[in-house]
């Protein structure tokens, strides 16, 4: 067993000092408290994402709407790599609980086979929160801001009469080579072509990209398409702001900042928590195979790095769910 | 100097000690309740791509379910895997009550501070 729960200890012994008051190490009652005060970091991160968002005038996006792509395959799969780097933490979680299982039992191998699967649990799960920043920083197509207003309808028959200043979203092929060509970039230029218009490369990879159509409200609800002569009405309306991706200053994804900066902010802080968690695991992992805790005769250094672990994994759950779900 | 932050020999250390039989009873626990967290995120993934956020009503409802469900896993992760379950209850009360009075703050906050404050951000611009 982890604790001392079922221990009955008499009165005298409990009062007369001498001991802890909650029958654990100090080690392992300070990884405690660390873990509380920390969680209200996580806990004051997420309050005033909460506010922020409650808050906002402006559309706010949702997560199956901005999440839903998976690397090296194209099209939509809202949620899915996410729920994916929540498998992968709590698989490797479980790994961990295995690692600590062993060390009760003094099994010196199995603390270092599950010890080891963890640290590749956590290394599975830096890699993949890498791709996903890279993804977000990246966009898929960007965006640009209407200059005037205009009415169109979409593909599905619905009409839209949109203000300036509202949001206009491009697809990731024609965002590709639109971001070089607001730039300035003299290989990219914008040509006129039999359907509307047309972006063409020239240079070391010459290729061209028709504008075939844009999208409304692509990261909040009821995303609409607009193709044909009524994306040329949105093109021409366009403003010289543009927005490919983000980063602090600027982001495709909505027109306030909040939304992509707590993105950065909550997602990065964790994302450096499994990586000092990783870093410390590593640690310890030398120190069972180099055979410290067997001359040590316990395990308990794995419990102790196995709870702020578990706490990476903890805080995982509550950021699925407040970011991505909610 | 002596230490005084190690307690007689590191004996708690070596009282979370437990025999073969007990420890497949543990991994026998550890399974199931894996299992349960898996069951758990697929629902809410699920629950997350098939609705759509919405004015209605039923989203009050899906937006609770997923903040129960968090709860649930949570208290799995917490009781079960960091194994604050075995602790003694003064040490469990000393970690969760906290949470509690925070959780209860939050509420009171999120209810009745909510909208007021739009209405004070608006008044002083």
């Amino acid at each position: 067993m982890g604790g001392e729960s079922t221990k009955v200890i008499s009165k005298e012994e409990l009062w007369g000092g001498g001991q802890s008051p909650f029958s654990v190490s100090y080690g392992k009652m300070m990884m405690w408290y660390f873990l509380v005060s920390d969680a209200l970091t996580f806990g004051g991160l997420l309050t005033a994402y909460g506010f922020v968002r409650a808050s906002s005038e402006d559309p706010w996006p949702i997560g199956e709407q901005a999440f839903r792509s998976l690397p090296f395959i194209d099209g939509e799969y809202p949620l899915i790599y996410v729920a994916l780097m929540t498998f992968i933490l709590i698989v490797s979680s479980v790994t961990m609980v295995l690692a600590v299982e062993a060390g009760h039992r003094n099994d010196k191998s199995g603390v270092i086979k599950w010890l080891g699967l963890t640290i590749i649990g956590g290394f599975f799960f830096l890699g993949s929160q890498a791709w996903e920043w890279s993804h977000y920083i990246h966009g898929s197509g960007g965006s640009f801001l209407l200059n005037e207003s205009v009415e169109v309808t979409s593909d599905d028959g619905q009409s839209f009469f949109l203000n300036k200043g509202d949001v206009v979203y491009m697809d990731h092929h024609f965002g590709h080579l639109a971001e070089p060509w607001i730039e300035g970039k003299s290989e990219v230029s914008l040509i006129e072509s039999d359907h509307g218009v047309k972006l063409v490369e020239m240079g070391a990879h010459p290729h061209e990209v028709e504008l075939h159509s844009l999208t409304l409200n692509k990261y909040i609800n009821n995303e609409s398409h607009v193709s044909g002569d009524d994306a040329m009405k949105l093109w021409n309306a366009r403003s010289e702001s543009f927005s490919f991706g983000a980063n602090l200053h600027d982001n495709e994804y909505a027109s306030q900042q909040a939304y992509a900066d707590f993105f950065f902010f909550i997602t990065g802080f964790h994302g450096f928590h499994v990586f000092s968690g990783v870093v410390i695991n590593i640690i310890i992992f030398i120190m069972a195979y180099r055979g410290v805790f067997e001359r040590r005769k316990h395990y308990e250094m794995v419990e102790k790095i196995g709870l702020y672990w578990h706490f990476v994994d903890l805080v995982w759950v509550f950021v699925f769910t407040f970011f991505y779900l909610i | 100097m002596e230490r005084d932050d190690l307690i007689v020999n590191d004996s708690y250390a070596l009282n979370a000690h437990h025999s073969e039989e007990e420890g497949a009873k543990i991994r026998r626990n550890t399974w199931k309740v894996t299992g349960i967290l898996t069951l758990l995120t697929t629902v809410e993934v699920i629950m997350g791509i098939y609705f759509k956020r919405s004015d209605a009503f039923s989203w009050t409802l899906i937006k609770w379910t997923f903040i129960i469900l968090t709860l649930v896993k949570a208290a799995y992760i917490v009781l079960v895997f960091m194994h604050l379950g075995d602790e003694r209850s003064n040490l469990k009360k000393a970690v969760l009550a906290p949470y509690m009075l925070f959780i209860a703050y939050l509420l009171f906050i999120a209810i009745t501070e909510g909208f007021g404050h739009l209405g004070n951000f608006n008044a002083f611009n």
